[in-house]
């Protein structure tokens, strides 16, 4: 539950935010986070940024991502 | 990144032969048991490292009392249930959510923000936010409290069943489980509370607190760390996540929390009672506590015949080792919440672990 993904803020305005996450964008608050600016990359819980994250970390949890949803695709094909 | 879980798991080996006895590592948060059985990672530990999967999952660990409550209002005409998806199926005394959403009164939110908009677009009735969680998810929560209170909405209110994480480490160690050497702590929760959070466990009981991410190479370095202090006889706090977690956490998130919130005793399901592990609203945003504003409060629930949940939380036995597991308690058919939830240890091991 505690799942978190990173993305990066292209819109910002006061403390709400457009973020983009594999391309998929959508709205976040930064209320947790003052310091955010436009272009930071962030974490984002149930429509929060809780944090930071550095450009390699948040590439590898995105390739982490990509190859689940495949691997499940794959998965779900097998078993259905 | 071979290289890196080569050398990893190489150290891991050196360090449990050295060691020599079993050792046991507990993880404290469902995200890294879901990823430790879908990368099968147990398999690839030797076999004096036992991996636990202990209350880390929100869902699991909420009391069938709290669900209780939940159904109790969702029979209300005048109220909206909204929710986390992941608490949808998870079986009260009677039903669970799921059983009352064809009454349409109960929807599934992504955030606690769209918890409050509910409650601005329906002014003639009660909306009550199911807000469930760890340290990640509370802030969320404290924030449209927050915000509820500034717009008066005042139709608004939730039922906090949020939880703490250190609380229930330190009534393990105390009482329930006193084989776990180690923790393998929670990076997402760490993000909010900070590693330094688990100093206390640390300096108490003598174990090692290691926070990781949730990538198969950072776990097993997590775990690398683990056994490596173990086998040198050390105990220590160590933050292997340094992109994401820093030693205070997020103080904007702390203060809000502090702010909106105060700990008081709490039931976890299939563990009891753990002092000072729950969090109320505090006095001050009283009006938005839906157990206040219904007189309502959690009834210590039943426990369910043959389900051993309590025991696999608490990490004394593995999911196969009861009875039910597999046969009568399946992800399709969940009896115990370890199976109703997909980060439950009990759901992961069905669907990934049943091989090893």
């Amino acid at each position: 539950m505690c799942l978190a993904i990173p993305a990066r803020i292209v819109e910002l305005e006061q403390d709400v935010a457009v973020v983009d996450a594999m391309g998929n964008r959508y709205k976040t608050k930064t209320t947790l986070l003052p310091e955010a600016r436009i272009g930071d990359l962030v974490l984002v819980h149930a429509g929060f940024a809780i944090s930071l994250v550095d450009e390699e970390e948040a590439k590898q949890t995105w390739q982490l991502i990509a190859e689940i949803d495949q691997f499940d695709d794959t998965q779900n094909k097998l078993s259905g | 990144m071979l290289d890196r879980i080569n050398k990893a798991q190489s150290d891991i080996n050196a360090a449990c032969e050295a060691i020599g006895r079993q050792i046991n590592i507990m993880e404290v948060c469902g995200t890294h048991t879901v990823s430790i059985f879908r990368n099968g990672i147990r398999s690839i530990l030797p076999k004096n490292l036992k991996l636990l999967s202990g209350p880390g999952c929100p869902v699991c660990v909420t009391d069938q009392g709290y669900i209780d409550v939940v159904l109790q209002l969702a029979d209300r005409d005048d109220c909206i249930i909204s929710t986390y998806g992941d608490m949808i199926r998870v079986p009260g005394k009677e039903g669970s959510l799921e059983t009352k959403q064809a009454k349409a009164n109960v929807k599934v939110v992504l955030s606690s923000e769209d918890a409050l908009q509910l409650a601005r677009d329906n002014p003639g009735r009660t909306v009550v936010f199911v807000a469930v969680g760890f340290e990640t998810t509370t802030p969320a929560t404290a924030v449209v409290v927050k915000e509820a209170a500034a717009e008066a909405v005042n139709n608004f209110c939730i039922l906090s069943g949020h939880k703490l994480v250190v609380p229930a480490m330190r009534t393990l160690l105390s009482e329930k489980n006193d084989n776990i050497n180690a923790f393998l702590c929670p990076g997402h929760v760490s993000a909010i509370i900070g590693y330094g959070a688990f100093a206390e466990i640390v300096e108490e009981f003598s174990r090692p607190c290691v926070v990781a991410g949730f990538e198969p190479v950072q776990i097993i370095e997590g775990l690398c760390e683990i056994c490596r202090q173990l086998s040198a006889g050390k105990a220590e706090l160590k933050s292997m996540y340094s992109a994401v977690v820093t030693e205070k956490g997020n103080i904007a998130a702390q203060k809000i929390i502090d702010e909106c919130f105060e700990p008081v005793d709490g039931y976890w399901r299939g563990v009891g009672k753990i002092p000072q592990s729950t969090l109320k609203l505090k006095d001050k945003y009283g009006q938005f506590d839906a157990f206040e504003r219904f007189g309502i409060s959690e009834k210590p629930s039943e426990e369910i015949k043959g389900c051993r949940c309590g025991e696999v939380l608490c990490g004394l036995i593995e999911p196969p080792e009861c009875g039910l597991f597999g046969r009568s308690c399946t992800p399709q058919e969940p009896i115990g919440p370890c199976m109703v939830s997909s980060e439950g240890a009990c759901a992961a091991w069905f669907k990934y672990g049943r091989d090893k």
